[in-house]
This record gives structure tokens, C-alpha cells and sequence, in this order.
């Protein structure tokens, strides 16, 4: 049961992101966009991260891919002057790198066992709460202070007068 | 009986009882703004539909609403993107529809010798779901203003996904004080953390606990149900119809259908978080008890009629409270939204999180 | 000449508890909620009139419908003189002559329609008339209809009332 939601969940992520890429439109690429992290949401819910999860879509679902559509709507290229992308070189070396790298992550997951079975309580939120202010705690500090001078660095570009 | 069809039929039981309630409330509420707006503004309202002579003060003007919007011509603008504009309805009410899995309607029952939670499904991200869910709203509200292929829908999808974001970021922290002070994010244990006594007085409900994250998850609210004074995505004095200019038929009420339900299930996580959802004051399993020390007891059958009809109260009460708004305050300008949502909402929603950390973390508590 | 200066009261500026918006939010919703429960208690602050059961009267000098008047014998006062038709602006009248029976009386008419749909209600036909035989006095306007011929008003029609 568990292996036939992978596989489907898997594939309905593999094939979004194919999507992504090959649609012409940019917003039907931002809608496929959606599907795979929905799909990739369903396949931390799947391994019990259920906080995971939940962030996942707030996060990318519901914020960024909502911005790259902001955008896409603020330009609004008609349909017509969309560029036609052709396979080039750089492409067709791309599409192999990718599949190297496909091949070789596979490679490295059957060298570390992971663990088949999904362990339960580990991604609650209560666990994820406990690990990152507890053994985590300084990477976590350091990316709110990264995160924080993306921030500042932000208002400093769209702010001349500062 | 087989556990697992018993299993089987309690959950879809759930959903049946759950949506109905949710639809009925939506299509009640539809004539509850109409009536409401007429009698605050000294009018009438609709009281003309009428069944066998029978008008029901109106009530039967939702159900004409729904035949008219079923059969009128389903219209697909030229200038639209075919697709898009089909799907955006459905982007629009999904999602509103699939919060009301976490909210619980009522305390725990036992049937057959088995507890059975009212609730469709006890998540331990709890309202991280609804937040997540919800937040799938917007791509509606996005969409069909860019698929109409119109300038007023365009702006008005615009300013939808700029509010919508960022009063989400206010609506989750104002909430952080709330997990704080019942320490989950399970929807059934803050009901049940909900239910004692604040002082020896109070009822320990999250609007006495966190009487400022209150304000604030109930202004977020608004701005995220596109309801007044935020309801500048269809504002009509500018944008025509905003994002649903372009809309007619049923793709319409859809987008109705949508808004309504986003305010019954607005209410409900409000009387949930901040109103002890189905806890009724005072009241504890066995009868009433009272902080003086006075009580009488009641049976159990009474004790949890009276706790639905409590946290029906509660919802009805808020749902009203969105109409009774909207027909009191005007409509916000755009530069106005975005200050109140950046530089009000934010730091306070801020100030409120430390607050609550540090009287937490006092020592004595 | 001395130009006049009046004093504009400016607005003042807000004090804190208004600044907050809150407290004036709920003042708000006091007046709305009293507004609401007395329209539900009393129904009589309720400015709508329900039209076609409740109409409101007109004043006497309103040139509403048309009507024709009629002899005490019963018959139409019109004698077909076309004077009306002639003096109607939008030419809205429509008159067919017949010989009447009478002998005292020349003419009666055979047709005499109004299309409501042209008629703009200036009066002119009734000051025409030289026999009193239209009035505009029955302070109703055309009420609506769903054809355009049912709003060709026939003599049986402008004789009802």
C-alpha cells in the first residue's frame, strides 16, 4: 500500500517538474510547479514528517510560487512573443548531466540504507520543535541571522534614500 | 458490527454531518447578508420568492439565487485563457472546503462501546493544515484574474495575491501565543486545554489568554476572507467586479460560494482558538459548576446538546459578526492595507509572541 | 470690496483611543446593530414601499396614464378629431375615424391606440382636445410589461378607467 502511494506520488512529482521545464507558457509551468510540491508534501506525509509536510506547502505552495505568479501576472508577456526554445547543445548536455546525477544519487541511496519503514513520532511538530532548539540550535540561529541580512539587504536595494 | 466498516462509516458520518452543517450555513448566510444589510440600512431586503405563496421572510431567495445561477449561459470570455478560467472556480472552493477536516464540532462520543472524536480528522499539524490549505485559496483569486484576459480582473488578482500573503505572515504569528499558552497545535487539545478556569473566574479561553492575538488573527482573518474593509480585490467602486468581472453562471457562484464558506469556516477556527470551541462555560462533563462553588448536575444527553449548540453558537455568532462589519466600515485604500499589514500587524503580532514567551517563562509558572 | 472669510472647521487631529480604529470600529457596529433591531421591532423606520401591493400617491398635477372620458350615455366623449394625434409630439397616437350612429355626433373612433412605448407624458394631447375627452389624470404610469404589443394601449384598454 505504502510502496503503491510512492510510486504514485512519486511519479506525479517527477512528472510536474518534467512539465515545469518543457511547458512554453510560464504560467502552466507555475501550476505544475504546485503539483510537484504537493506531490513531494504527500511523500514527506508519507515517511510520518508530517510538519514537514505542512511547511512545505505553506511555504512553497502558498507563498513563493504565489510570488514567481505575482510576477509572471506584473509582466504579462501575451502569448503570442513567448520565446521558442530549441534543443541546443547546452540543453542536450543539461538533460545528460541530469540523468547522470538521477543515476548517481541512486547509486548513493542503495550504498547508505536508509530506513524502509517510516519512523513514527520524529516528525511531529513537537519532535521538529525539540531537535531544532535543542541539537540544532546554532545552525538554526545562523540562518535566522542569514535570513535576516537577506532581509536588510532587500529594503537596502529597494530603498534609495537609506 | 466489523471495526473497520464501523471505522468506515463513522468517518464518512463526519464529513456528512460536518458539510451540511458548513453548506447549510453558507446558503443561510448568503440571505442573512442580504437580509441584514437591508434592515441595518433601513431597508427590506429580498422577500420576494415564495413557494406555494409562502415568502419566509425571503428564505427562499438562496434557492432561486441557485437555479438562476445553473441556468444561465455558461459565458467564456473571448480574451480568456480557456483553460485557466475554468479551473480557477475550482481553485477557489476546494481548498476552503478541505479546511474544515481539523476543526473539531464537539467532545468526544461513545457509540457501541468505541470513542469517536467529532472531528474528521485529528492531524498533529492541526491548524498548520488549515493554514496550508488555505493558502491555496489565493491561486483562485490569481488565477482568474489572469485567465480573464481583462484589466480589472488582472488588478484585482494582483492586489488579492499581495494582501493574502502578507497578512498570512501576521495570521501565523498571531496564533504562535496561542500554541504557546496551550502547548499544541492539535485542534481537539486546545478545545480540551480550553476548558478550565482562568483566576478561578474566567473560563480559560484563548480570548482571555491571548486577548491581543485575538485582535489580530480576527483582523488577518478578514484581510485573508477578502471580506470589508480588505475587500479590495473586487473593490466594485474601482475595479468593477475585481478578479470575477469576467465571471457568470455557476463559475460565479463558485467564487460566492467560496467567500461564504470561507467566512463560516473562518468562524469556526475562530470559536475553536479563541472561544473554547465546543466548551461551554462552566460546564463540565458531569453538570454545571459554578467558580463560587455552586452547581447542579445534568445528564450527559444534555451536556453535549448543549455543547454543539454551543460551538454552533459561537460560529453563527462570528459568521454574523463578518456581515455585521461589512455593512458598518468602508473599504480600506490599497497603501492603507499594506501599512496596517507591514507596520502594524507584524510588529504587534511580534511583540504579542515575545510577550507571551516571557510571562511563560517567568518564574513561578 | 471686501472678500468674505469664512472659517472651515479643519479636521481635527484624532486622539489616541480613535487612532487605535478599534474603539471607533465598535462604536460603529453599535449603530449599525441599533439601526438593525429597531427596523426588526418596528417596522415603520423601514423606508422601502412594497410597489406593486403598497403605491405611492401621486400629486395631483401628475400626468400619469391616459384615459379616455365617456358620454353619460356610455359611448366615448372622442369625436376622432386627430387634434391630439396632431399636436403629439412622438406621434404616438394612432386615431381610425368611423361615422358614428348618433346623429347629434359626426364621428366616433374606431381605433384609437397610444403606444406607450413612444409616449414621452408631456400633456399635449390633453390640452388639445376640444371635447375633454383625454385625461392624464389617473396618477399611475405605465406599469411594465413583457411585449411590446401589450403596450399598444387600444380604446377598450384607455376606456377602463
Amino acid at each position: 500500500m505504502e510502496a503503491l502511494f510512492f510510486i504514485l506520488f512519486g511519479a506525479i512529482a517527477v512528472g510536474g517538474a518534467v512539465m515545469v521545464v518543457t511547458r512554453r507558457h510560464p504560467m502552466v509551468s507555475a501550476l505544475y510547479l504546485i503539483l510537484t510540491l504537493f506531490a513531494v508534501a504527500a511523500l514527506f506525509v508519507l515517511r510520518h514528517a508530517h510538519f514537514l509536510a505542512a511547511i512545505q506547502v505553506i511555504i512553497y505552495a502558498g507563498a513563493v510560487v504565489v510570488l514567481f505568479i505575482f510576477v509572471i501576472m506584473l509582466i504579462n508577456v501575451p502569448e503570442s512573443r513567448l520565446p521558442v526554445e530549441r534543443a541546443t547543445i547546452v540543453r542536450v548536455a543539461g538533460v545528460i548531466a541530469a540523468g547522470l546525477l538521477i543515476l548517481e544519487s541512486a547509486v548513493l541511496a542503495r550504498r547508505f540504507a536508509m530506513p524502509k519503514a517510516p519512523v513514527s513520532g520524529v516528525g511531529t511538530v513537537e519532535a521538529v520543535g525539540r531537535a531544532l532548539f535543542t541539537d540544532y540550535l546554532l545552525a538554526f540561529e545562523v540562518t535566522s541571522v542569514l535570513l535576516l541580512a537577506a532581509v536588510i539587504g532587500a529594503i537596502a536595494l529597494s530603498n534609495k534614500k537609506l | 458490527m466489523n471495526p473497520a466498516l464501523f471505522d468506515l462509516v463513522v468517518a464518512v458520518a463526519r464529513i456528512a454531518v460536518m458539510l451540511a452543517f458548513c453548506l447549510t450555513l453558507v446558503v443561510v448566510f448568503t440571505w442573512v447578508e442580504r437580509k441584514g444589510a437591508a434592515y441595518i440600512q433601513d431597508r427590506r431586503g429580498p422577500n420576494r420568492a415564495a413557494i406555494f405563496g409562502i415568502r419566509a421572510w425571503g428564505l427562499f431567495h438562496p434557492m432561486a439565487d441557485a437555479l438562476k445561477f445553473l441556468f444561465k449561459e455558461d459565458f467564456i470570455p473571448d480574451r480568456a485563457h480557456r483553460l485557466f478560467y475554468q479551473i480557477a472556480p475550482m481553485f477557489a472552493l476546494a481548498p476552503v472546503i478541505m479546511t474544515i477536516a481539523v476543526i473539531p464540532f464537539g467532545p468526544d462520543v461513545t457509540l457501541f462501546g468505541r470513542r469517536i472524536a467529532l472531528q474528521i480528522a485529528d492531524l498533529n499539524v492541526g491548524i498548520l493544515y488549515i493554514f496550508a490549505v488555505s493558502g491555496m485559496t489565493v491561486y483562485g483569486v490569481v488565477l482568474a484574474g489572469w485567465s480573464s484576459g481583462s484589466k480589472y480582473p488582472l488588478l484585482g488578482g494582483l492586489r488579492s495575491s499581495a494582501q493574502m500573503l502578507s497578512y498570512e505572515v501576521s495570521m501565523g504569528l498571531s496564533l504562535m501565543g496561542i500554541f504557546m499558552v496551550f502547548q499544541s497545535v492539535r485542534l481537539s487539545q486546545i478545545v480540551a486545554a480550553q476548558g478550565g478556569l482562568l483566576f478561578g473566574v474566567l473560563p480559560k479561553w484563548g480570548v482571555f489568554v491571548q486577548p491581543l492575538g485575538f485582535v489580530l488573527f480576527l483582523v488577518a482573518q478578514y484581510a485573508e476572507a477578502n471580506r470589508t474593509p480588505f475587500d479590495l480585490p473586487e473593490g466594485e467602486s474601482e475595479l468593477v467586479a475585481g478578479y470575477h468581472t469576467e465571471y457568470g453562471s455557476f463559475k460565479f457562484s463558485m467564487f460566492m460560494m467560496a467567500e461564504y464558506f470561507h467566512m463560516v469556516v473562518g468562524a469556526a477556527i475562530l470559536s475553536t482558538l479563541f472561544f473554547g470551541g465546543w466548551q461551554f462555560p462552566y460546564l463540565g462533563d458531569t453538570g454545571f459548576l459554578f467558580p463560587g462553588g455552586a452547581g447542579f448536575a445534568l445528564p450527559p444527553a444534555l451536556v453535549f446538546l448543549l455543547r454543539i449548540g454551543s460551538f454552533v453558537g459561537k460560529v453563527v455568532f462570528f459568521a454574523w459578526l463578518y456581515v455585521w462589519v461589512r455593512w458598518t466600515i468602508p473599504r480600506f485604500r490599497y497603501d492603507q492595507v499594506m501599512r496596517l499589514g507591514w507596520k502594524m500587524m507584524l510588529p504587534l503580532s511580534l511583540a504579542n509572541l515575545f510577550a507571551t514567551g516571557l510571562i511563560l517563562l517567568l518564574p513561578g509558572r | 470690496m471686501t472678500i468674505g472669510i469664512r472659517k472651515v472647521a479643519r479636521p481635527r487631529e484624532m486622539t489616541f483611543p480613535e487612532s487605535l480604529y478599534l474603539v471607533e470600529i465598535v462604536k460603529g457596529l453599535g449603530v449599525t446593530m441599533g439601526h438593525m433591531l429597531r427596523n426588526i421591532v418596528r417596522q415603520e423606520g423601514i423606508m422601502t414601499m412594497e410597489y406593486p401591493e403598497v403605491r405611492r400617491r401621486m400629486p395631483p398635477r401628475f400626468r400619469g396614464r391616459h384615459r379616455l372620458m365617456r358620454r353619460p350615455d356610455g359611448s366615448p366623449r372622442c369625436v376622432a378629431c386627430y387634434c391630439c394625434a396632431t399636436a403629439c409630439p412622438a406621434k404616438c397616437i394612432t386615431i381610425v375615424a368611423g361615422e358614428s350612429p348618433d346623429p347629434a355626433v359626426e364621428k366616433y373612433p374606431v381605433r384609437f391606440d397610444i403606444d406607450m412605448l413612444r409616449c414621452v407624458f408631456c400633456g399635449l394631447c390633453v390640452e388639445a382636445c376640444p371635447c375633454d375627452a383625454i385625461r392624464m389624470d389617473t396618477g399611475w404610469f405605465t406599469p411594465p410589461d413583457d411585449s411590446r404589443e401589450k403596450l399598444i394601449f387600444t380604446i377598450d384598454v384607455l376606456l377602463e378607467k
